[in-house]
C-alpha cells in the first residue's frame, strides 16, 4: 500500500480493478505527494482536489458494483497542461490575460479522458501561451527540473513533464508546437509523444500556432503514453483538421525487430559532443537488435528553424489578438477609455515573450513582408515535407537527439531569445512536416537527462511505439528522481 | 478663353463600383457554429456559443450549406468557380469582432474566393462581377449616450449576429449612373430571392457599400448604407457634392464617408491615420475546400429558375407584356403571387394587370411606414391572397362586376381578407342587369319626376337626367346601358 504514486498508469488501473487499493486511496496519496513535492518543482498551477476525489469515488463505486462499463483509464490520475480547456476549472495559459478564465466547455481530449474514467488532478504549468522552451515565461513562476531543481524542466510543457517525473501524476497531457512535449520530456527523463498533425483533436487547445501543434501524452513508460493515445486520438466533429479517414487507433506492442532506421546526421552532429556520442551509440544497440541502421543527411534542416518561427509567430500574432479583455480576462474596468486606448492598456499585460512573438508575427504578416517571410517559410515547409516523404520510403523511422543540449540553469538563456530559439532545432522538423515524433529517455550526462527522438511518417505512431519500446526494454533508465 | 471652354465642357465620366453584402438568411445555422441563423428578435447575446464568441480553444466548423448557397449566387452571376477555395483571416481590432479577425476569402497566390470574373446583365446594360466571397458577419454595437456628460456614454455589444454567413458581391466600377445602380440592385435582389438564399426584406439582410470617382478624381467610398433603396440617394448626393467641390476647385480626397440615413447626406468617417493592413493569411483551422466540376454541376442542376428565365416564360406562356413581366419578376414574392393566382383561375393577363396596376399601390413602403408594419413581406399588413385576386379576375371576366366596383372591393379585401363574392353578397354592390328590376326602378323615377317627363318631348336631355336619377336610386348598381334603353323605350311609349 505504500508509494502508490510511484506506480505507472497501467499498474494503477490494474491495482484498482483488482481491488488491491481504491481509487480514493490512490488519489489521497497523489494529493499528498503533490503537497510534498510541488512547492519544489512548481509543476502544477491549480489542483482540483474536490473534482479528483469525487471522480475517484465514482470509479470505486463502479468497481464495487462490478459495473461492466469501467473505463479503460479507470482511476489513473492525469494532469492537463493549462492551455487545454477544462469545464469549470480555471484555464490560464500561465498568463495574466486569462488569469480568471473558466472555460464553459471541455476540450475533446479532456472529455474523452473523463469518459474513460481517468481522474483529472489539476492544471499544469507552461510558458505563457506555450511560447518558450524552458517554462521560465510563466506568470506563475518557472517549473523546476525534478532531477535538479536549479535547472529548467524544458518547455513549454514543463509542468506536464516535471509533474510526471516528480510522481505527482503518472501521465499528463502537453501540447507540442515546435517541441513543447518532447523538449521537457527529454529534460525530465520521461516519455513524450507529439502525434501526427490531425490525429488528436485540437478542440479546446488554446492555440499558439494552429497549423503546427498537437496535444500529446507524457508518461513514465512508452506503454502508458500509448494507452493515453488510444483514448485521446481519433475523429472529432469539432475539429475539421482531423483526418477522418484515419480509424480510431488501438496501439499494441508488436516489438518486431528488423526495422530500417536512419540517423539524421545534421541533427546528431549539431548536438553537444556528449549527447551526439550517446545518440550515435544507439545505432549499435539497434543494429544488435536486428535492425538495419545507417546515417542519412537532410538538406533542408538548416532552414527549418527560421521557417518554424516565422509561421508560428505569424499565427500566434493573430491567435492572441482576441485577448481584449472584453468578454473574459482579468479585472480591469473599461470606464473612461476609448476602445483603442483600452486595448493598449489591457494588452500590455502580456508577458515579454508573448509580446515579442506578437510583434514579430505582425511584422512578417504585413503586406509588404508577407512574400518575403511567411510565404517563403511555407515553401520551406513544403520542401521539407517532400524530403521527409522520400526518406520514409527508405526508412521506417528516423532517429536524432531530442535536444541538442542538456538542461540548463535558470536565466541562462532567458534574455537571449535567439539562443533560446536555437535549442528547438531538432524538434521543429516534426511539427513543420506534421509527422509524429516521440522522445524516450536515453540516459544521463553529468546527472542530467538526455532523450532519444524517434520520428516516423504520418500516422505511423505504431512504428514509434515499437521502436521506443524496444529501446526502453533494452536500456534501463531511471525515471524517478529523489525529491 | 480656351481654358474656360475646357472647364465648361463638363467631364461627366462617373465610375461607380459596388460591394454588396447579403446575409444567407435561408440557412439554418451560422457559418462556423450551430447557433441559429435567424438572430432577429432574440434577446441580446442569447444566440451565441463558445465558437461565435471566439472563446479560447474553439475551432470554426464550416457550414457546408453556406458553400452551396454561395456557389448558387456565383453561378447566377456568371462567375467562374475555382477547383479549390479557402478561408483567410482578416486581422483588425474592433469590439464587435470576437476573434479580432474576420474569416473571409481573399484572392492571392493561385487560390481565389468562391466565385470570380462574372457578369450580370440588367436592363440594356451589364456589369462585371469581380468576385464573390463568403465571410462572417460581426456582432453589433449599440451606442448609448450619457447625454451632456460625454464621459458617461458607453457601448453595448450584441454578438447574436456574429458569425452569420454573408455573401459579398464585388463589382468592377462599371456603373456611370446611380439609376443603373438601382436597376442592378433590384436585379440582384430578385436573383437572391429566386435562389432562396436571402430574404432581402429582413432588416439588415442586404447592405451595399459603393465607391465612386468623378472626372478621374480620387475614389470615395460610401459605407453604412442601410438598404438598397438608399444607395441611389447616397450616390446622387455624393455626385452633387463632388461636382460642387470641383466647381470651387477643391480636390476630392480619397476617403471613406458614411451615409447619414436621417439627414440624407454623406459624412466623413474618422480620418484614418494610415491605410489599414489586414495581414491576410490562410486560416489554418479550415482545410482547403475542394469544389470541383462534379460538385458544382450537381449544384447547377439543382438551381431554381432564375429571374430572366422566369420572365421569358411569363411572356411566352402567359402572354403578358414584357414590361408587366419585368415588374412581376423584379420581386419574387410578386411573381409567386401572380403564379398562384393564375393556378386558381387561369386569366393571366387580367390577373397580371390587377397586381401591377392596383395591388402594388398598396404595397409601397410609404403605406407600410404609415401603418407601422414591419416589411418582412411585400404584402405585410395586407390581408390579400392569391385566391382573392383570382376570384376578382373571374368576376370581371364573367361581367359580374365592373372594374370600378372591383377596385372598391379590392380596397375592402386588403383590410378584411374576405373573399370578393362574400363581400358582394354582404354589401350589395353587384351590378343590376336584370331588365325587370331596372324597369321597376325606372317606373318609380317616372312617378316622381312627372314634370320632367312632360318636358321630355322638347328636351332631349331629359333621358340623361332620368338616368342619373335611376343610378342614384340604385346606388350606381344599375347597368347604365340597359337603363338608358329602358328609359328611352318608356319615353317613346308615352308619346
Amino acid at each position: 500500500m505504500s508509494k502508490l504514486y510511484n506506480l505507472s498508469a497501467k499498474e494503477v488501473n490494474t491495482g484498482i480493478r483488482r481491488r488491491e487499493f481504491t481509487a480514493e486511496e490512490y488519489i489521497f496519496q497523489i494529493l499528498e505527494r503533490i503537497d510534498k513535492v510541488n512547492p519544489k518543482v512548481n509543476a502544477i498551477i491549480s489542483i482540483d482536489t474536490e473534482g479528483a476525489l469525487e471522480k475517484a469515488r465514482l470509479v470505486d463505486r463502479k468497481v464495487r458494483e462490478n459495473e461492466k462499463k469501467i473505463g479503460p483509464l479507470a482511476g489513473i490520475a492525469i494532469g492537463i497542461k493549462d492551455n487545454i480547456c477544462t469545464r469549470g476549472l480555471k484555464t490560464t495559459c500561465a498568463s495574466k490575460m486569462l488569469e480568471g478564465y473558466i472555460p464553459p466547455y471541455d476540450a475533446t481530449v479532456v472529455r474523452r479522458l473523463k469518459d474513460d474514467d481517468a481522474i483529472i488532478i489539476g492544471k499544469l504549468n507552461l510558458d505563457e501561451f506555450a511560447m518558450g522552451s524552458s517554462t521560465e515565461f510563466s506568470r506563475f513562476g518557472p517549473t523546476r527540473n525534478p532531477w535538479n531543481i536549479d535547472y529548467v524542466a524544458g518547455g513549454s510543457s514543463g509542468g506536464s513533464a516535471a509533474s510526471v517525473a516528480a510522481s505527482e501524476c503518472p501521465v499528463s497531457l502537453g501540447s507540442d508546437t515546435g517541441g513543447s512535449i518532447r523538449c521537457p520530456a527529454s529534460f525530465c527523463s520521461v516519455v513524450g509523444l507529439k502525434p501526427t498533425y490531425g490525429h488528436v483533436s485540437r478542440f479546446g487547445l488554446i492555440p499558439y500556432a494552429n497549423s503546427l501543434e498537437q496535444i500529446g501524452p507524457i508518461g513514465k513508460t512508452v506503454s502508458d503514453v500509448a494507452m493515453i493515445m488510444n483514448t485521446i486520438a481519433g475523429a472529432d466533429d469539432n475539429d475539421q483538421t482531423i483526418q477522418v479517414t484515419y480509424r480510431t487507433p488501438d496501439y499494441v506492442f508488436s516489438s518486431k525487430g528488423k526495422m530500417r532506421i536512419g540517423l539524421v546526421r545534421e541533427l546528431t552532429e549539431g548536438a553537444e559532443p556528449e549527447i551526439s556520442k550517446r545518440i550515435y551509440s544507439t545505432m549499435n544497440l539497434f543494429t544488435s537488435l536486428d535492425c538495419y541502421c545507417e546515417e542519412i543527411s537532410m538538406n533542408y534542416v538548416e532552414y527549418a528553424l527560421a521557417s518554424y518561427y516565422t509561421i508560428a509567430m505569424a499565427e500566434a500574432s493573430s491567435n492572441l489578438a482576441r485577448y481584449d479583455n472584453i468578454r473574459y480576462g482579468f479585472n480591469f474596468a473599461p470606464d473612461g477609455y476609448e476602445w483603442n486606448t483600452y486595448y493598449a492598456k489591457v494588452r500590455s499585460n502580456f508577458g515579454d515573450e508573448a509580446k515579442r512573438r506578437i510583434i514579430v508575427g505582425t511584422y512578417v504578416l504585413s503586406s509588404a513582408y508577407y512574400g518575403k517571410y511567411y510565404l517563403k517559410a511555407q515553401k520551406i515547409r513544403t520542401m521539407l515535407k517532400q524530403e521527409l516523404g522520400l526518406l520514409f520510403k527508405k526508412y521506417d523511422i528516423l532517429i536524432a537527439p531530442t535536444m541538442p543540449i542538456l538542461p540548463f540553469k535558470f536565466g541562462e538563456k532567458r534574455d537571449d531569445p535567439i539562443k533560446m530559439f536555437m535549442i528547438d532545432i531538432d524538434t521543429v522538423i516534426a511539427n513543420l512536416a506534421g509527422i509524429p515524433a516521440i522522445s524516450v529517455p536515453a540516459g544521463f550526462i553529468n546527472d542530467l537527462p538526455i532523450g532519444l527522438q524517434i520520428m516516423a511518417s504520418e500516422f505511423q505512431e505504431q512504428k514509434l511505439f515499437d521502436a521506443a519500446l524496444l529501446f526502453e526494454s533494452k536500456t534501463n533508465i531511471n525515471r524517478s528522481p529523489e525529491l | 478663353m480656351i481654358m474656360m471652354e475646357q472647364e465648361d465642357k463638363e467631364d461627366v465620366s462617373i465610375k461607380i463600383g459596388l460591394e454588396i453584402h447579403c446575409q444567407l438568411t435561408g440557412l439554418q445555422s451560422k457559418l462556423f457554429c450551430p447557433c441559429f441563423c435567424n438572430y432577429r428578435e432574440l434577446e441580446p447575446n442569447k444566440n451565441i456559443c463558445p465558437i461565435c464568441c471566439g472563446l479560447p480553444g474553439t475551432l470554426p466548423l464550416l457550414n457546408k450549406a453556406a458553400i452551396e448557397s454561395a456557389i448558387m449566387v456565383s453561378l447566377a452571376l456568371g462567375c467562374r468557380i475555382p477547383d479549390n477555395t479557402m478561408f483567410y483571416r482578416k486581422n483588425y481590432f474592433y469590439p464587435d469582432l470576437p476573434k479580432s479577425f474576420q474569416l473571409t476569402q481573399y484572392n492571392a497566390y493561385g487560390i481565389t474566393s468562391i466565385g470570380v470574373e462574372g457578369r450580370l446583365e440588367y436592363g440594356e446594360k451589364s456589369a462585371r462581377i469581380r468576385r464573390i466571397q463568403l465571410e462572417e458577419d460581426p456582432g453589433r454595437l449599440l451606442y448609448e449616450s450619457g447625454g451632456v456628460n460625454i464621459s458617461r456614454s458607453y457601448s453595448l455589444i450584441d454578438y447574436n449576429r456574429a458569425g452569420i454567413s454573408l455573401v459579398e458581391i464585388v463589382t468592377e466600377p462599371d456603373f456611370t449612373d446611380p439609376k443603373d445602380v438601382r436597376i442592378f440592385l433590384n436585379k440582384i435582389t430578385s436573383i437572391i430571392e429566386h435562389l432562396g438564399v436571402c430574404n432581402t426584406r429582413l432588416e439588415g439582410s442586404v447592405r451595399c457599400d459603393a465607391n465612386i470617382s468623378i472626372q478621374s478624381g480620387k475614389r470615395v467610398e460610401i459605407k453604412n448604407v442601410g438598404s438598397f433603396k438608399e444607395v441611389e440617394k447616397a450616390l446622387n448626393y455624393e455626385i452633387a457634392r463632388q461636382k460642387a467641390m470641383s466647381i470651387h476647385d477643391i480636390k476630392v480626397q480619397a476617403e471613406t464617408r458614411h451615409w447619414d440615413d436621417t439627414r440624407k447626406v454623406t459624412k466623413q468617417s474618422r480620418a484614418k491615420e494610415e491605410e489599414q493592413d489586414y495581414r491576410y493569411f490562410p486560416e489554418p483551422d479550415i482545410p482547403v475546400i475542394p469544389l470541383g466540376k462534379e460538385y458544382v454541376s450537381s449544384i447547377n442542376v439543382k438551381m431554381p429558375e432564375l429571374p430572366d428565365e422566369r420572365k421569358n416564360r411569363f411572356v411566352t406562356n402567359y402572354e403578358v407584356s414584357d414590361h408587366i413581366a419585368r415588374v412581376l419578376i423584379d420581386n419574387k414574392e410578386l411573381a409567386d403571387f401572380f403564379e398562384s393566382a393564375v393556378k386558381i383561375y387561369s386569366s393571366p393577363k387580367e390577373i397580371a394587370n390587377w397586381i401591377v396596376t392596383e395591388l402594388l399601390r398598396f404595397t409601397h413602403d410609404d403605406f407600410l411606414i404609415e401603418a407601422k408594419i414591419d416589411s418582412s413581406s411585400l404584402f405585410a399588413g395586407l390581408k390579400i391572397e392569391a385566391k382573392h385576386i383570382a376570384e376578382l379576375a373571374k368576376l370581371i371576366d364573367s361581367n359580374t362586376i365592373n372594374r370600378s366596383t372591383a377596385k372598391m372591393i379590392l380596397t375592402q379585401i386588403i383590410k378584411t381578407g374576405e373573399m370578393p363574392s362574400q363581400l358582394l353578397a354582404r354589401t350589395d354592390v353587384l351590378k343590376i342587369e336584370d331588365r325587370n328590376i331596372i324597369s321597376e326602378a325606372v317606373e318609380s323615377v317616372f312617378e316622381a319626376e312627372e314634370s320632367a317627363i312632360r318636358d321630355a318631348k322638347n328636351n332631349p336631355n331629359v333621358a340623361n337626367f332620368l338616368l342619373g336619377k335611376v343610378m342614384k336610386l340604385t346606388k350606381g348598381r344599375a347597368d347604365p346601358r340597359i337603363t338608358l334603353n329602358v328609359i328611352k323605350t318608356k319615353l317613346s311609349g308615352l308619346n
